[in-house]
C-alpha cells in the first residue's frame, strides 16, 4: 500500500499573529513552524499504519524552500520519502491541483491529511483533491482502519459519529483521535537526513482567489467582574446588559 | 440568475445555524442585484418545514427527494448540488460551514472550477470586483480576498448575518433526481451523542476544564446548561482523559464554536482553547485563579470556586 500525508508548514498554535508590509503579509519573525497539528494526526495514523500493513509513506508539501526542515521533521517522524512542490500554498484550489497532480503520477492507495491547515481554516482541499481525481473525500476522520481494499471510518457528525465503508483510493481528511501524535527519536532524525526529498516544479493554474490585505481583530474591551458571593448578578447582567439570555 | 443555498439537515430536521446561509444570501443578493434566492433541500421534510425557508429568506425551495439522501452522504449531495447549479446555471453557492458543508463545497468546486472561499465573515463587497473578508488563524486574525472565478462558492461562518424571520412562505419546487447517482461509501452505523442539543448549532455553551476536577463532578455543568438549554463543551485535556467524550472538545483542535454566549468553567484560556470560541457574542469565564488568562478574553467574568457559584447561578436561572 502507498500511502500519501499532505502537510502544511504552519505557525505554531501559540504564535502571535502580526501583519507587515501595510498588512499584506505574515511578520514571520520570532514565528515557529510546525507541521499543522492535523496533519501530524493523519501522519501518526500513516505510521501506524506502516507498521501494522506494510505500507510505504510519502510525506507532500505544497511550499517554498523554507518549509523542508518541517518536511524533514515529517520524515523524523517516520515517513519514507518526501516531495515538495515549489510554490507558494496561496489558494485552496490551486494547492489541491498541485496535489492531484503529483497523485497522477504515483498512483497512491490512501491520501491523508488534516481536516484543515491552522492558518486558512479552509477545510476544502481534501474535498477538491478528492473531486479532482474522481475518488471518494471523507472529512473529519477520527477512526480509520483498513481491512484489505475496503477502508472502515468512523466520521465525526454534529451530535456524535458516522461509521463508513469504502473502498481504496479515498482522500481522508483527520482529526483526533485518529492517532496519537508521534515525537521523533534522535534515530528517526539522524535517518531523516537522508531521505529522499524530491523537489518539483509546480503544474501550471491559475489562482481564482487572491488575498488583498489582512487584519487584526479588534481588541477585547476589559471583563467585567462579578463578585463571587453575589454570582447570581451575572444572570441579570447576561440578561439585561448583554441581551443573550 | 439566482443564488442557490444549501441547507443541511438530518432526521426531518433543519439545522438551524444553516438556515443563516438564505439570510447571507437575501442581503448578498440585494447588493448583487440577484434577487432570487432558492434554497437547496436533499431528503424528506415536511413540506412546511421546507416553505417555512422563505421566512429566512429563500423565494423558492427546491426540494429533492429520494432513497439516496436518507443520509448525509459526502458524494452523493455534492454531485447532486452540482447538478443543480449546471441545470440551472447558476453561479454563486452559499453555505454555512460545518464539519459537512466543507466537504460539499470543496468537491462542487473541484468538480465546477469553482472560486471556493471557506470561512467567510462579511458580505460581497462589489466596488471593486468581488470581496469578502475571510477568518484566519483559527480566528486570530483576518483576511480581504478577491473571488475571481466565473463560479463562486462561499462557506460562511455562523453568525456573520442575523437570522432573518420574516414569517413569509416560499413556493416549494419538488424534483426527481437522476437514478445514477452512484454510492460510493456505505454507511454502516451511526452512533448519537447524549443530550439533544448540539454542540456547534447551540446558542448557548458551557464548557468544563481540568477544574472541575474529575467526571463525577459533571452534575454541576450539566445543570446550569440544562436551565439554560445549552450544550456542553469541555478542553482537549478533558477529553484526552476520558471525561469527557471526544466531539466536546472545544477550541483549535476540537469543535470550533460561535454561540451568542459560552461559558468557561475552571478552563485556564490557553490561546488553543480561545481559538475555538473567540467568534462567540459573549464569553463568560469562572476560574478560583484571577491571573487565569481567561479573563483577558472574558466580557465577563467570576473569580470564584466553580462548586460554589455554579449552583448559585442555576437556581438564578430556575427562578426566572
Ligand atoms: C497543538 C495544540 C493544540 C491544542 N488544542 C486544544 C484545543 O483544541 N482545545 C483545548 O481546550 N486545548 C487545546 N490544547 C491544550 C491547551 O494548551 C491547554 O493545555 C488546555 O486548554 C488546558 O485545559 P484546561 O483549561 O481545562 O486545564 P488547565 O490549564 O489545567 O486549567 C484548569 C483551570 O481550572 C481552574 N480551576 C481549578 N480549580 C477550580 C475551581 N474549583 N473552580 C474554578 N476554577 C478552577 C484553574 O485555575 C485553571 O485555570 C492544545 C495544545 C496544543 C499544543
Amino acid at each position: 500500500m502507498k500511502i500519501l500525508v499532505c502537510i502544511t508548514h504552519v505557525p505554531d498554535t501559540t504564535a502571535k499573529i502580526t501583519f507587515i508590509d501595510n498588512n499584506t503579509k505574515l511578520n514571520e519573525s520570532g514565528i515557529q513552524f510546525i507541521i499543522g497539528p492535523y496533519d501530524d494526526f493523519a501522519l501518526a495514523r500513516a505510521i501506524e499504519l506502516k507498521e501494522t500493513h506494510g505500507a510505504t509513506v510519502t510525506v507532500l508539501n505544497v511550499g517554498e524552500a523554507n518549509t523542508e526542515p518541517t518536511i524533514r521533521k515529517a520524515l523524523a517522524i517516520g515517513a519514507d520519502d518526501a516531495i515538495r512542490i515549489n510554490t507558494a500554498p496561496t489558494d485552496s484550489m490551486y494547492v489541491a491541483h498541485q496535489i492531484a497532480d503529483a497523485i497522477k503520477q504515483e498512483a497512491y492507495d490512501l491520501i491523508l491529511m488534516g481536516r484543515e491547515s491552522i492558518d486558512y481554516n479552509s477545510g476544502v482541499v481534501h474535498g477538491i483533491v478528492g473531486a479532482l481525481l474522481d475518488i471518494p473525500s471523507v472529512s473529519p476522520v477520527m477512526v480509520l482502519d483498513i481491512e484489505g481494499t475496503t477502508v472502515k471510518i468512523s466520521r465525526e457528525i454534529e451530535g456524535g459519529k458516522e461509521f463508513l465503508e469504502v473502498e481504496l483510493p479515498i482522500v481522508a481528511g483527520c482529526q483526533e483521535p485518529i492517532a496519537e501524535w508521534k515525537i521523533p527519536n534522535m534515530r528517526g532524525i539522524m535517518t531523516a537526513r537522508s531521505k529522499p526529498l524530491k523537489v518539483v516544479e509546480p503544474v501550471a493554474f491559475n489562482h481564482s482567489t487572491e488575498t488583498v490585505s489582512y487584519e487584526n481583530p479588534p481588541e477585547k474591551g476589559s471583563v467585567k467582574l462579578v463578585d463571587a458571593e453575589n454570582a447570581e448578578d451575572l444572570i441579570d447582567l447576561l440578561k439585561n446588559e448583554a441581551k443573550v439570555l | 440568475m439566482s443564488i442557490l443555498v444549501f441547507i443541511e439537515g438530518s432526521e426531518g430536521v433543519l439545522k438551524k445555524s444553516s438556515k443563516e446561509a438564505i439570510s447571507y444570501a437575501a442581503q448578498a443578493g440585494s447588493i448583487l442585484n440577484d434577487q432570487e434566492i432558492v434554497a437547496v433541500v436533499l431528503g424528506s421534510y415536511d413540506e412546511s418545514i421546507l416553505s417555512n425557508l422563505g421566512s429566512n429568506g429563500a423565494t423558492k425551495v427546491i426540494n429533492v427527494e429520494g432513497d439516496v439522501f436518507a443520509e448525509n452522504q459526502i458524494g452523493v449531495f455534492s454531485d447532486s448540488i452540482q447538478g443543480i447549479m449546471t441545470d440551472n446555471d447558476i453561479k454563486l453557492l452559499v453555505m454555512i460551514k460545518s464539519s459537512f458543508s466543507d466537504n460539499i463545497g470543496g468537491r462542487i468546486a473541484g468538480k465546477t472550477g469553482a472560486s471556493v472561499v471557506s470561512s467567510v465573515i462579511s458580505l460581497p463587497d462589489v466596488s471593486n470586483g468581488f470581496k469578502v473578508n475571510k477568518s484566519i488563524f483559527t480566528g486570530k486574525a483576518a483576511t480581504t480576498v478577491s473571488v475571481n472565478g466565473d463560479i463562486k462558492v462561499l462557506i460562511v461562518n455562523k453568525n456573520t448575518v442575523e437570522l432573518q424571520e420574516s414569517g413569509d412562505i416560499a413556493p416549494v419546487e419538488k424534483i426527481q433526481v437522476s437514478s445514477d447517482i452512484e454510492v460510493k461509501i456505505k454507511i454502516t452505523g451511526k452512533e448519537k451523542a447524549e443530550g439533544d442539543i448540539l454542540l456547534e448549532d447551540a446558542d448557548i455553551v458551557v464548557s468544563g476544564g481540568r477544574g472541575l476536577k474529575g467526571p463525577e463532578n459533571w452534575g454541576i455543568i450539566e445543570d446550569l446548561a440544562k436551565a439554560l438549554g445549552a450544550a456542553t463543551g469541555c478542553s482537549k485535556p478533558v477529553s484526552d482523559v476520558g471525561w469527557r467524550p471526544h466531539h466536546e472538545h472545544v477550541g483549535q483542535t476540537g469543535v470550533k464554536v460561535s454561540p451568542n454566549l459560552y461559558i468557561a468553567v475552571g478552563i485556564s484560556g490557553a490561546i488553543q482553547h480561545l481559538a475555538g470560541v473567540n467568534s462567540s457574542k459573549v464569553l463568560v469565564a469562572i476560574n478560583n485563579d484571577p491571573e487565569a488568562p481567561f479573563f483577558k478574553a472574558a466580557d465577563y467574568g467570576i473569580v470564584g470556586d466553580a462548586f460554589e457559584v455554579l449552583p448559585k447561578l442555576t437556581e438564578k436561572i430556575k427562578s426566572l
